[in-house]
Protein backbone atom coordinates (compact mmCIF):
# COMPACT_ATOMS: atom_id res chain seq x y z
CA UNK A 1 0.00 0.00 0.00
CA UNK A 2 1.37 3.35 -0.96
CA UNK A 3 1.25 5.72 1.87
CA UNK A 4 2.10 9.38 1.89
CA UNK A 5 2.96 10.71 5.33
CA UNK A 6 1.00 13.64 6.65
CA UNK A 7 2.93 16.29 8.52
CA UNK A 8 2.56 16.61 12.27
CA UNK A 9 3.49 13.01 13.15
CA UNK A 10 6.43 13.46 15.51
CA UNK A 11 9.05 10.71 15.08
CA UNK A 12 10.93 9.20 18.00
CA UNK A 13 14.01 11.08 19.08
CA UNK A 14 12.36 14.48 18.87
CA UNK A 15 10.60 14.44 22.18
CA UNK A 16 12.44 14.18 25.44
CA UNK A 17 11.37 11.05 27.26
CA UNK A 18 9.77 13.16 30.01
CA UNK A 19 7.52 14.96 27.55
CA UNK A 20 6.79 11.70 25.72
CA UNK A 21 5.70 9.92 28.89
CA UNK A 22 3.74 12.91 30.13
CA UNK A 23 1.64 12.97 26.98
CA UNK A 24 1.27 9.19 27.02
CA UNK A 25 -0.28 9.53 30.47
CA UNK A 26 -2.62 12.36 29.40
CA UNK A 27 -3.72 10.48 26.29
CA UNK A 28 -4.31 7.25 28.19
CA UNK A 29 -6.50 9.03 30.72
CA UNK A 30 -8.59 10.74 28.04
CA UNK A 31 -8.88 7.52 26.03
CA UNK A 32 -9.97 5.62 29.11
CA UNK A 33 -12.82 8.09 29.51
CA UNK A 34 -13.62 7.80 25.80
CA UNK A 35 -13.72 4.00 26.07
CA UNK A 36 -16.08 4.14 29.02
CA UNK A 37 -18.39 6.65 27.37
CA UNK A 38 -18.48 4.68 24.11
CA UNK A 39 -19.08 1.46 25.97
CA UNK A 40 -21.99 3.02 27.83
CA UNK A 41 -23.77 4.71 25.00
CA UNK A 42 -23.33 2.58 21.93
CA UNK A 43 -22.68 -1.01 22.79
CA UNK A 44 -21.65 -3.60 20.25
CA UNK A 45 -23.11 -2.01 17.14
CA UNK A 46 -20.55 0.75 17.21
CA UNK A 47 -17.50 -1.50 17.01
CA UNK A 48 -17.84 -2.45 13.32
CA UNK A 49 -18.82 1.13 12.48
CA UNK A 50 -15.73 2.54 14.18
CA UNK A 51 -13.42 -0.05 12.66
CA UNK A 52 -14.67 0.37 9.10
CA UNK A 53 -14.83 4.15 9.42
CA UNK A 54 -11.26 4.23 10.70
CA UNK A 55 -10.21 2.37 7.55
CA UNK A 56 -12.10 4.91 5.44
CA UNK A 57 -10.51 7.88 7.23
CA UNK A 58 -7.09 6.34 6.78
CA UNK A 59 -7.74 5.82 3.07
CA UNK A 60 -9.35 9.25 2.85
CA UNK A 61 -6.04 10.78 3.86
CA UNK A 62 -4.78 9.73 0.43
CA UNK A 63 -7.30 11.96 -1.34
CA UNK A 64 -5.79 15.26 -2.35
CA UNK A 65 -6.27 18.13 -4.72
CA UNK A 66 -3.61 20.29 -6.25
CA UNK A 67 -3.45 23.78 -4.80
CA UNK A 68 -0.66 25.49 -6.64
CA UNK A 69 2.91 24.86 -7.68
CA UNK A 70 3.11 21.23 -6.64
CA UNK A 71 1.57 21.66 -3.21
CA UNK A 72 -1.64 19.88 -2.45
CA UNK A 73 -4.38 19.96 0.12
CA UNK A 74 -5.43 16.82 1.88
CA UNK A 75 -7.41 15.48 4.75
CA UNK A 76 -6.59 14.50 8.32
CA UNK A 77 -10.18 13.67 9.08
CA UNK A 78 -10.53 14.41 12.79
CA UNK A 79 -13.28 16.98 12.26
CA UNK A 80 -15.16 14.81 9.78
CA UNK A 81 -15.09 11.81 12.10
CA UNK A 82 -16.23 14.00 14.99
CA UNK A 83 -19.21 15.43 13.14
CA UNK A 84 -20.38 12.06 11.85
CA UNK A 85 -19.70 9.94 14.95
CA UNK A 86 -19.71 12.30 17.92
CA UNK A 87 -16.62 13.11 19.97
CA UNK A 88 -15.91 9.99 22.01
CA UNK A 89 -16.10 7.38 19.24
CA UNK A 90 -14.20 9.80 16.96
CA UNK A 91 -11.36 9.84 19.47
CA UNK A 92 -11.17 6.06 19.32
CA UNK A 93 -11.28 6.10 15.53
CA UNK A 94 -8.48 8.64 15.32
CA UNK A 95 -6.54 6.64 17.90
CA UNK A 96 -6.78 3.57 15.70
CA UNK A 97 -5.71 5.56 12.64
CA UNK A 98 -2.73 7.25 14.29
CA UNK A 99 -1.61 4.05 16.05
CA UNK A 100 -1.65 1.99 12.86
CA UNK A 101 0.28 4.74 11.11
CA UNK A 102 2.92 4.51 13.82
CA UNK A 103 3.01 0.72 14.18
CA UNK A 104 2.74 -0.38 10.57
CA UNK A 105 3.83 2.58 8.46
CA UNK A 106 6.33 4.04 10.94
CA UNK A 107 4.80 7.47 10.51
CA UNK A 108 5.35 8.93 13.94
CA UNK A 109 7.33 7.31 16.73
CA UNK A 110 6.19 4.93 19.45
CA UNK A 111 7.49 6.89 22.43
CA UNK A 112 6.10 9.96 20.67
CA UNK A 113 2.80 8.14 19.98
CA UNK A 114 1.31 9.50 23.20
CA UNK A 115 1.97 13.05 22.03
CA UNK A 116 0.76 12.31 18.51
CA UNK A 117 -2.43 10.80 19.89
CA UNK A 118 -2.85 13.86 22.05
CA UNK A 119 -2.48 16.21 19.08
CA UNK A 120 -4.58 14.36 16.54
CA UNK A 121 -7.07 12.31 18.55
CA UNK A 122 -7.58 14.37 21.71
CA UNK A 123 -6.94 17.96 20.59
CA UNK A 124 -8.10 17.43 17.02
CA UNK A 125 -11.41 15.88 18.03
CA UNK A 126 -12.27 17.95 21.09
CA UNK A 127 -11.44 21.25 19.42
CA UNK A 128 -13.45 20.44 16.32
CA UNK A 129 -16.35 19.30 18.45
CA UNK A 130 -16.29 22.46 20.55
CA UNK A 131 -16.08 24.77 17.53
CA UNK A 132 -18.70 22.81 15.61
CA UNK A 133 -21.13 22.92 18.52
CA UNK A 134 -20.65 26.67 18.90
CA UNK A 135 -21.27 27.38 15.22
CA UNK A 136 -24.32 25.09 15.29
CA UNK A 137 -25.70 27.08 18.17
CA UNK A 138 -25.13 30.34 16.31
CA UNK A 139 -26.69 29.01 13.12
CA UNK A 140 -29.79 27.72 14.92
CA UNK A 141 -30.26 24.70 12.68
CA UNK A 142 -29.82 26.50 9.36
CA UNK A 143 -27.87 24.53 6.83
CA UNK A 144 -24.97 27.00 6.60
CA UNK A 145 -24.20 26.00 10.17
CA UNK A 146 -23.36 22.53 8.96
CA UNK A 147 -20.95 23.50 6.18
CA UNK A 148 -19.60 26.65 7.83
CA UNK A 149 -19.28 24.80 11.11
CA UNK A 150 -17.50 21.94 9.39
CA UNK A 151 -15.05 24.27 7.68
CA UNK A 152 -14.25 26.29 10.80
CA UNK A 153 -14.04 23.19 12.98
CA UNK A 154 -11.65 21.47 10.59
CA UNK A 155 -9.44 24.55 10.20
CA UNK A 156 -9.30 25.21 13.93
CA UNK A 157 -8.56 21.60 14.80
CA UNK A 158 -5.56 21.53 12.45
CA UNK A 159 -4.30 24.89 13.60
CA UNK A 160 -4.58 24.19 17.33
CA UNK A 161 -3.12 20.69 16.95
CA UNK A 162 -0.09 22.18 15.18
CA UNK A 163 0.40 24.66 18.02
CA UNK A 164 0.31 21.78 20.47
CA UNK A 165 2.86 19.92 18.37
CA UNK A 166 5.18 22.94 18.23
CA UNK A 167 4.96 23.44 21.99
CA UNK A 168 5.79 19.78 22.60
CA UNK A 169 8.89 20.15 20.47
CA UNK A 170 9.87 23.35 22.24
CA UNK A 171 9.23 21.78 25.64
CA UNK A 172 11.58 18.95 24.71
CA UNK A 173 14.27 21.44 23.80
CA UNK A 174 14.32 20.13 20.23
CA UNK A 175 13.17 23.21 18.43
CA UNK A 176 13.24 26.72 19.85
CA UNK A 177 9.75 28.08 20.45
CA UNK A 178 10.39 31.40 18.74
CA UNK A 179 10.92 29.53 15.46
CA UNK A 180 8.86 26.37 15.85
CA UNK A 181 5.61 28.01 16.91
CA UNK A 182 5.31 30.65 14.16
CA UNK A 183 6.55 28.22 11.50
CA UNK A 184 4.09 25.47 12.45
CA UNK A 185 1.28 28.00 12.86
CA UNK A 186 1.77 29.57 9.43
CA UNK A 187 2.16 26.24 7.60
CA UNK A 188 -0.86 24.70 9.26
CA UNK A 189 -3.02 27.79 8.89
CA UNK A 190 -2.67 27.06 5.16
CA UNK A 191 -2.98 23.27 5.44
CA UNK A 192 -6.07 23.85 7.56
CA UNK A 193 -7.81 25.64 4.69
CA UNK A 194 -7.51 22.50 2.55
CA UNK A 195 -8.78 20.40 5.43
CA UNK A 196 -11.68 22.79 5.96
CA UNK A 197 -12.68 22.85 2.29
CA UNK A 198 -12.60 19.06 1.97
CA UNK A 199 -14.52 18.63 5.21
CA UNK A 200 -17.13 21.13 4.05
CA UNK A 201 -17.41 19.36 0.69
CA UNK A 202 -17.75 15.99 2.36
CA UNK A 203 -20.49 17.30 4.62
CA UNK A 204 -22.31 18.80 1.63
CA UNK A 205 -22.20 15.41 -0.03
CA UNK A 206 -23.43 13.60 3.07
CA UNK A 207 -26.10 16.26 3.57
CA UNK A 208 -27.60 15.56 0.17
CA UNK A 209 -27.10 11.80 0.26
CA UNK A 210 -27.88 10.81 3.85
CA UNK A 211 -29.17 13.80 5.77
CA UNK A 212 -29.86 11.72 8.86
CA UNK A 213 -26.16 10.96 9.36
CA UNK A 214 -24.97 14.52 9.71
CA UNK A 215 -28.01 15.66 11.59
CA UNK A 216 -27.75 12.88 14.10
CA UNK A 217 -24.26 14.25 14.77
CA UNK A 218 -25.58 17.66 15.60
CA UNK A 219 -28.45 16.32 17.61
CA UNK A 220 -26.23 14.63 20.16
CA UNK A 221 -24.11 17.36 21.69
CA UNK A 222 -26.00 17.54 24.99
CA UNK A 223 -24.32 14.46 26.39
CA UNK A 224 -20.80 15.70 25.73
CA UNK A 225 -20.71 19.13 27.27
CA UNK A 226 -17.46 18.13 28.90
CA UNK A 227 -15.81 17.78 25.50
CA UNK A 228 -17.06 21.21 24.44
CA UNK A 229 -15.58 22.79 27.53
CA UNK A 230 -12.40 20.74 27.22
CA UNK A 231 -11.97 21.66 23.57
CA UNK A 232 -12.51 25.34 24.27
CA UNK A 233 -10.10 25.32 27.19
CA UNK A 234 -7.44 23.59 25.07
CA UNK A 235 -7.94 26.08 22.23
CA UNK A 236 -7.79 29.17 24.43
CA UNK A 237 -4.85 27.83 26.42
CA UNK A 238 -2.80 27.01 23.35
CA UNK A 239 -3.67 30.21 21.52
CA UNK A 240 -2.63 32.27 24.55
CA UNK A 241 0.35 30.13 25.45
CA UNK A 242 1.93 29.91 22.01
CA UNK A 243 2.68 33.59 21.40
CA UNK A 244 3.85 33.85 25.00
CA UNK A 245 6.17 30.91 24.51
CA UNK A 246 7.53 32.19 21.24
CA UNK A 247 8.18 35.67 22.58
CA UNK A 248 9.92 34.24 25.64
CA UNK A 249 11.71 31.20 24.27
CA UNK A 250 14.11 31.27 27.19
CA UNK A 251 11.27 30.59 29.59
CA UNK A 252 10.28 27.43 27.82
CA UNK A 253 13.86 26.38 27.46
CA UNK A 254 14.27 26.85 31.15
CA UNK A 255 11.36 24.49 31.67
CA UNK A 256 12.90 22.08 29.20
CA UNK A 257 16.16 22.08 31.07
CA UNK A 258 14.73 22.12 34.54
CA UNK A 259 12.00 19.66 33.78
CA UNK A 260 11.89 17.63 36.84
CA UNK A 261 12.99 14.27 37.82
CA UNK A 262 14.34 12.65 34.74
CA UNK A 263 17.25 14.98 34.22
CA UNK A 264 18.03 14.72 37.88
CA UNK A 265 17.68 10.96 37.77
CA UNK A 266 20.16 10.99 34.94
CA UNK A 267 22.65 12.86 37.05
CA UNK A 268 22.10 10.43 39.89
CA UNK A 269 22.76 7.50 37.62
CA UNK A 270 25.92 9.20 36.54
CA UNK A 271 27.03 9.72 40.12
CA UNK A 272 26.70 6.02 40.84
CA UNK A 273 29.74 5.49 38.69
CA UNK A 274 31.54 8.77 39.26
CA UNK A 275 35.00 8.07 37.95
CA UNK A 276 34.13 5.27 35.71
CA UNK A 277 36.90 4.23 33.39
CA UNK A 278 37.27 1.10 31.43
CA UNK A 279 39.81 -1.08 33.20
CA UNK A 280 43.29 0.26 32.59
CA UNK A 281 42.07 3.17 30.52
CA UNK A 282 41.75 6.55 32.14
CA UNK A 283 41.81 8.73 29.10
CA UNK A 284 38.52 9.83 27.67
CA UNK A 285 39.56 9.51 24.07
CA UNK A 286 41.01 6.09 24.67
CA UNK A 287 37.83 5.00 26.42
CA UNK A 288 35.82 6.23 23.47
CA UNK A 289 37.98 4.30 21.08
CA UNK A 290 37.70 1.22 23.28
CA UNK A 291 33.94 1.48 23.23
CA UNK A 292 34.02 1.86 19.48
CA UNK A 293 36.11 -1.26 19.15
CA UNK A 294 33.77 -3.06 21.52
CA UNK A 295 30.82 -1.98 19.39
CA UNK A 296 32.50 -3.14 16.23
CA UNK A 297 33.28 -6.46 17.88
CA UNK A 298 29.67 -6.86 18.95
CA UNK A 299 28.43 -6.17 15.42
CA UNK A 300 30.96 -8.54 13.97
CA UNK A 301 30.10 -11.29 16.44
CA UNK A 302 26.37 -10.97 15.96
CA UNK A 303 26.63 -10.86 12.19
CA UNK A 304 28.75 -14.01 12.19
CA UNK A 305 26.32 -15.69 14.55
CA UNK A 306 23.38 -14.55 12.42
CA UNK A 307 24.91 -15.93 9.23
CA UNK A 308 25.64 -19.17 11.01
CA UNK A 309 22.09 -19.46 12.28
CA UNK A 310 20.64 -18.61 8.93
CA UNK A 311 22.77 -21.20 7.23
CA UNK A 312 21.60 -23.77 9.76
CA UNK A 313 18.01 -22.68 9.32
CA UNK A 314 18.30 -22.96 5.56
CA UNK A 315 19.79 -26.43 5.72
CA UNK A 316 17.17 -27.47 8.26
CA UNK A 317 14.49 -26.40 5.80
CA UNK A 318 16.09 -28.44 3.05
CA UNK A 319 16.14 -31.47 5.32
CA UNK B 1 14.61 -15.89 12.35
CA UNK B 2 13.16 -12.78 14.00
CA UNK B 3 9.82 -13.35 12.33
CA UNK B 4 9.18 -16.43 14.41
CA UNK B 5 9.64 -14.82 17.82
CA UNK B 6 6.67 -14.06 20.04
CA UNK B 7 5.10 -10.72 19.10
CA UNK B 8 4.77 -9.73 22.77
CA UNK B 9 8.50 -10.08 23.30
CA UNK B 10 9.26 -8.07 20.18
CA UNK B 11 6.80 -5.33 21.08
CA UNK B 12 8.10 -4.96 24.63
CA UNK B 13 11.74 -5.03 23.62
CA UNK B 14 11.18 -2.49 20.85
CA UNK B 15 9.47 -0.12 23.26
CA UNK B 16 12.24 -0.64 25.82
CA UNK B 17 14.87 0.00 23.17
CA UNK B 18 13.20 3.23 22.11
CA UNK B 19 12.93 4.31 25.73
CA UNK B 20 16.60 3.66 26.45
CA UNK B 21 17.62 5.33 23.20
CA UNK B 22 15.45 8.31 24.07
CA UNK B 23 17.02 8.56 27.51
CA UNK B 24 20.58 8.51 26.16
CA UNK B 25 22.03 11.98 26.72
CA UNK B 26 23.19 14.27 23.97
CA UNK B 27 26.61 13.51 22.57
CA UNK B 28 26.99 10.01 24.03
CA UNK B 29 28.66 8.93 20.78
CA UNK B 30 30.19 5.65 21.98
CA UNK B 31 26.78 4.58 23.27
CA UNK B 32 25.21 5.52 19.94
CA UNK B 33 27.71 3.23 18.26
CA UNK B 34 26.48 0.37 20.44
CA UNK B 35 22.83 1.22 19.75
CA UNK B 36 23.61 1.22 16.05
CA UNK B 37 25.48 -2.06 16.41
CA UNK B 38 22.46 -3.66 18.02
CA UNK B 39 20.05 -2.35 15.39
CA UNK B 40 22.29 -3.27 12.45
CA UNK B 41 22.86 -6.79 13.71
CA UNK B 42 19.14 -7.35 14.21
CA UNK B 43 18.56 -6.03 10.71
CA UNK B 44 20.99 -8.63 9.43
CA UNK B 45 19.08 -11.28 11.35
CA UNK B 46 15.76 -10.13 9.92
CA UNK B 47 16.88 -11.15 6.45
CA UNK B 48 15.74 -7.90 4.81
CA UNK B 49 18.44 -5.85 3.15
CA UNK B 50 20.01 -2.96 5.05
CA UNK B 51 19.26 -0.65 2.20
CA UNK B 52 15.55 -0.95 2.89
CA UNK B 53 15.95 0.11 6.51
CA UNK B 54 18.45 2.87 5.80
CA UNK B 55 16.42 4.52 3.09
CA UNK B 56 13.06 4.16 4.79
CA UNK B 57 14.50 5.55 8.02
CA UNK B 58 15.80 8.65 6.25
CA UNK B 59 12.20 9.78 5.80
CA UNK B 60 12.00 10.54 9.50
CA UNK B 61 15.23 12.46 9.41
CA UNK B 62 13.51 14.93 7.11
CA UNK B 63 11.62 15.94 10.24
CA UNK B 64 15.00 17.02 11.59
CA UNK B 65 14.43 20.33 9.83
CA UNK B 66 12.49 21.26 12.95
CA UNK B 67 15.71 20.93 14.97
CA UNK B 68 17.99 22.84 12.60
CA UNK B 69 17.57 26.17 14.45
CA UNK B 70 19.36 24.58 17.41
CA UNK B 71 22.63 24.89 15.52
CA UNK B 72 22.45 28.66 15.63
CA UNK B 73 21.73 28.90 19.32
CA UNK B 74 24.64 30.38 21.25
CA UNK B 75 26.35 27.89 23.53
CA UNK B 76 29.72 26.20 23.56
CA UNK B 77 32.45 27.12 21.13
CA UNK B 78 31.63 29.14 18.06
CA UNK B 79 32.52 27.10 15.02
CA UNK B 80 31.70 29.53 12.26
CA UNK B 81 30.10 32.89 11.85
CA UNK B 82 28.97 35.18 9.08
CA UNK B 83 26.60 38.02 8.49
CA UNK B 84 23.23 37.68 6.87
CA UNK B 85 21.74 41.06 6.01
CA UNK B 86 23.87 42.66 8.66
CA UNK B 87 22.84 40.25 11.41
CA UNK B 88 25.62 38.08 12.78
CA UNK B 89 24.86 34.37 12.51
CA UNK B 90 27.02 31.74 14.09
CA UNK B 91 27.21 27.99 14.34
CA UNK B 92 27.89 26.75 17.86
CA UNK B 93 29.30 23.45 19.01
CA UNK B 94 26.71 22.72 21.71
CA UNK B 95 23.81 23.21 19.34
CA UNK B 96 25.48 21.26 16.57
CA UNK B 97 26.13 18.36 18.91
CA UNK B 98 22.52 18.39 20.01
CA UNK B 99 21.25 18.53 16.46
CA UNK B 100 23.44 15.66 15.30
CA UNK B 101 22.41 13.59 18.32
CA UNK B 102 18.74 14.16 17.58
CA UNK B 103 19.10 13.31 13.92
CA UNK B 104 21.06 10.15 14.68
CA UNK B 105 18.67 9.03 17.41
CA UNK B 106 15.70 9.59 15.13
CA UNK B 107 17.31 7.57 12.40
CA UNK B 108 18.04 4.68 14.78
CA UNK B 109 14.61 4.83 16.42
CA UNK B 110 12.96 4.72 13.03
CA UNK B 111 14.96 1.62 12.14
CA UNK B 112 13.93 -0.09 15.35
CA UNK B 113 10.28 0.63 14.59
CA UNK B 114 10.78 -0.62 11.03
CA UNK B 115 12.28 -3.82 12.39
CA UNK B 116 9.18 -4.43 14.46
CA UNK B 117 6.95 -3.68 11.49
CA UNK B 118 8.91 -5.86 9.09
CA UNK B 119 9.20 -8.91 11.33
CA UNK B 120 5.73 -8.85 12.89
CA UNK B 121 2.41 -9.05 11.12
CA UNK B 122 -0.20 -6.60 12.32
CA UNK B 123 -2.73 -9.27 13.35
CA UNK B 124 -0.14 -10.95 15.56
CA UNK B 125 0.76 -7.53 16.98
CA UNK B 126 -2.92 -6.99 17.75
CA UNK B 127 -3.28 -10.29 19.55
CA UNK B 128 -0.09 -9.49 21.44
CA UNK B 129 -1.62 -6.19 22.53
CA UNK B 130 -4.79 -7.95 23.62
CA UNK B 131 -2.74 -10.42 25.65
CA UNK B 132 -0.91 -7.50 27.21
CA UNK B 133 -4.33 -6.30 28.38
CA UNK B 134 -5.00 -3.41 26.06
CA UNK B 135 -8.71 -2.49 26.06
CA UNK B 136 -10.90 -4.86 24.08
CA UNK B 137 -12.71 -2.19 22.09
CA UNK B 138 -9.51 -0.55 20.90
CA UNK B 139 -8.04 -3.85 19.75
CA UNK B 140 -11.30 -4.78 18.03
CA UNK B 141 -11.47 -1.42 16.23
CA UNK B 142 -7.83 -1.78 15.20
CA UNK B 143 -8.45 -5.30 13.90
CA UNK B 144 -11.51 -4.38 11.89
CA UNK B 145 -9.74 -1.34 10.56
CA UNK B 146 -6.85 -3.46 9.36
CA UNK B 147 -9.24 -5.86 7.67
CA UNK B 148 -10.88 -3.13 5.59
CA UNK B 149 -7.95 -0.77 5.15
CA UNK B 150 -6.73 -2.16 1.85
CA UNK B 151 -10.24 -2.35 0.49
CA UNK B 152 -10.76 1.34 1.11
CA UNK B 153 -7.34 2.17 -0.14
CA UNK B 154 -8.36 0.69 -3.49
CA UNK B 155 -11.68 2.46 -3.26
CA UNK B 156 -9.88 5.79 -2.79
CA UNK B 157 -7.59 4.96 -5.67
CA UNK B 158 -10.58 4.26 -7.91
CA UNK B 159 -12.18 7.55 -6.89
CA UNK B 160 -9.00 9.41 -7.81
CA UNK B 161 -8.68 7.57 -11.11
CA UNK B 162 -12.29 8.45 -11.90
CA UNK B 163 -11.67 12.10 -11.09
CA UNK B 164 -8.53 12.15 -13.19
CA UNK B 165 -10.30 10.61 -16.18
CA UNK B 166 -13.18 13.05 -16.17
CA UNK B 167 -10.95 16.06 -15.54
CA UNK B 168 -9.37 16.40 -18.95
CA UNK B 169 -8.90 20.13 -19.19
CA UNK B 170 -9.01 22.02 -22.49
CA UNK B 171 -6.08 24.18 -21.41
CA UNK B 172 -4.93 26.76 -18.90
CA UNK B 173 -7.67 29.16 -19.90
CA UNK B 174 -10.40 27.17 -18.29
CA UNK B 175 -9.15 25.92 -14.96
CA UNK B 176 -11.87 25.56 -12.36
CA UNK B 177 -11.52 27.45 -9.13
CA UNK B 178 -9.71 26.17 -6.08
CA UNK B 179 -12.90 26.02 -4.07
CA UNK B 180 -14.52 23.90 -6.75
CA UNK B 181 -11.59 21.50 -6.80
CA UNK B 182 -11.66 21.23 -3.03
CA UNK B 183 -15.39 20.57 -3.08
CA UNK B 184 -14.95 17.76 -5.56
CA UNK B 185 -12.34 16.20 -3.30
CA UNK B 186 -14.68 16.72 -0.38
CA UNK B 187 -17.39 14.90 -2.28
CA UNK B 188 -14.99 12.03 -2.78
CA UNK B 189 -14.17 11.94 0.93
CA UNK B 190 -17.87 12.07 1.70
CA UNK B 191 -18.71 9.20 -0.60
CA UNK B 192 -15.84 7.19 0.83
CA UNK B 193 -17.27 7.81 4.28
CA UNK B 194 -20.78 6.94 3.19
CA UNK B 195 -19.64 3.70 1.57
CA UNK B 196 -17.79 2.83 4.75
CA UNK B 197 -20.85 3.46 6.89
CA UNK B 198 -23.03 1.35 4.63
CA UNK B 199 -20.42 -1.36 4.55
CA UNK B 200 -20.22 -1.32 8.32
CA UNK B 201 -23.95 -1.94 8.47
CA UNK B 202 -23.57 -4.98 6.25
CA UNK B 203 -20.56 -6.13 8.25
CA UNK B 204 -22.52 -5.78 11.45
CA UNK B 205 -25.40 -7.81 10.04
CA UNK B 206 -22.96 -10.47 8.90
CA UNK B 207 -21.31 -10.51 12.30
CA UNK B 208 -24.68 -10.90 14.01
CA UNK B 209 -25.52 -13.75 11.68
CA UNK B 210 -22.34 -15.47 12.79
CA UNK B 211 -23.16 -15.15 16.45
CA UNK B 212 -21.48 -11.86 17.37
CA UNK B 213 -22.36 -10.89 20.93
CA UNK B 214 -20.16 -7.85 21.46
CA UNK B 215 -16.89 -9.73 21.66
CA UNK B 216 -14.57 -10.55 18.84
CA UNK B 217 -13.09 -14.03 18.91
CA UNK B 218 -9.40 -13.95 19.70
CA UNK B 219 -6.74 -16.61 19.49
CA UNK B 220 -6.45 -18.53 22.74
CA UNK B 221 -4.28 -16.94 25.37
CA UNK B 222 -0.81 -18.36 25.37
CA UNK B 223 1.65 -18.35 28.19
CA UNK B 224 5.11 -17.13 27.25
CA UNK B 225 7.32 -20.07 26.51
CA UNK B 226 10.46 -20.57 28.51
CA UNK B 227 12.53 -19.67 25.48
CA UNK B 228 10.62 -16.42 25.03
CA UNK B 229 11.11 -15.52 28.67
CA UNK B 230 14.83 -16.06 28.29
CA UNK B 231 14.86 -13.90 25.21
CA UNK B 232 12.98 -11.18 27.04
CA UNK B 233 15.37 -11.31 29.99
CA UNK B 234 18.41 -11.26 27.76
CA UNK B 235 17.01 -8.36 25.77
CA UNK B 236 16.28 -6.34 28.87
CA UNK B 237 19.77 -7.08 30.19
CA UNK B 238 21.37 -5.87 26.98
CA UNK B 239 19.27 -2.73 27.05
CA UNK B 240 20.15 -2.15 30.69
CA UNK B 241 23.81 -2.39 29.77
CA UNK B 242 23.30 0.08 26.93
CA UNK B 243 21.54 2.42 29.33
CA UNK B 244 24.51 2.36 31.69
CA UNK B 245 26.98 2.87 28.87
CA UNK B 246 25.05 5.80 27.51
CA UNK B 247 25.33 7.62 30.84
CA UNK B 248 28.93 6.77 31.42
CA UNK B 249 29.91 8.30 28.11
CA UNK B 250 27.32 10.99 27.80
CA UNK B 251 27.36 12.59 31.25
Amino acid sequence: MQYSPVSMHIPDGFLSVTVGILFWIISIIVLAVALRKTGQSLAERQVPLMGVLAAAIFAGQMLNFSVTGGTSGHLLGAALATIVLGPWPAMLVMTAVVSVQALVFQDGGLIALGANLFNMAVVGVSVSYAVYSLVQRLARGKSWGLFGGGFVAAWTSIFIASLSCALQLALSGTSPADIAVPAMAVIHALIGIGEGLITGGALAFLFSARRDLVQAGEGKPGSSRGVVVGGLVISVLLVVLSPLASSHPDGLEWVAEEQGFLSRAQEAAYDLVPDYVMPGINNEAAATIAAGILGAAVVFGVVIAAMHLQKNGASAKID
Amino acid sequence: MLHRQDARVKLILTLAFLLVLGLAPTGAWPAYVLFAALVFSLETLSGVGWRYYFSRALVAVAFALAAVPLIFQPGGAQLASWHVAGIPVGIYSAGLERFLSIALKTWLAMQAALLLGVTTSFPSLLSAMRQLHLPKILVAVGGLMWRYLFLFEEEARRLMAARASRSASPGWSHQPSLIWRARVTGGMAGSLLLRSIERSERVYAAMLARGYNGELPLPPKQVLKKRDRWLLTAGVAVLGFLWLVSFVFGG
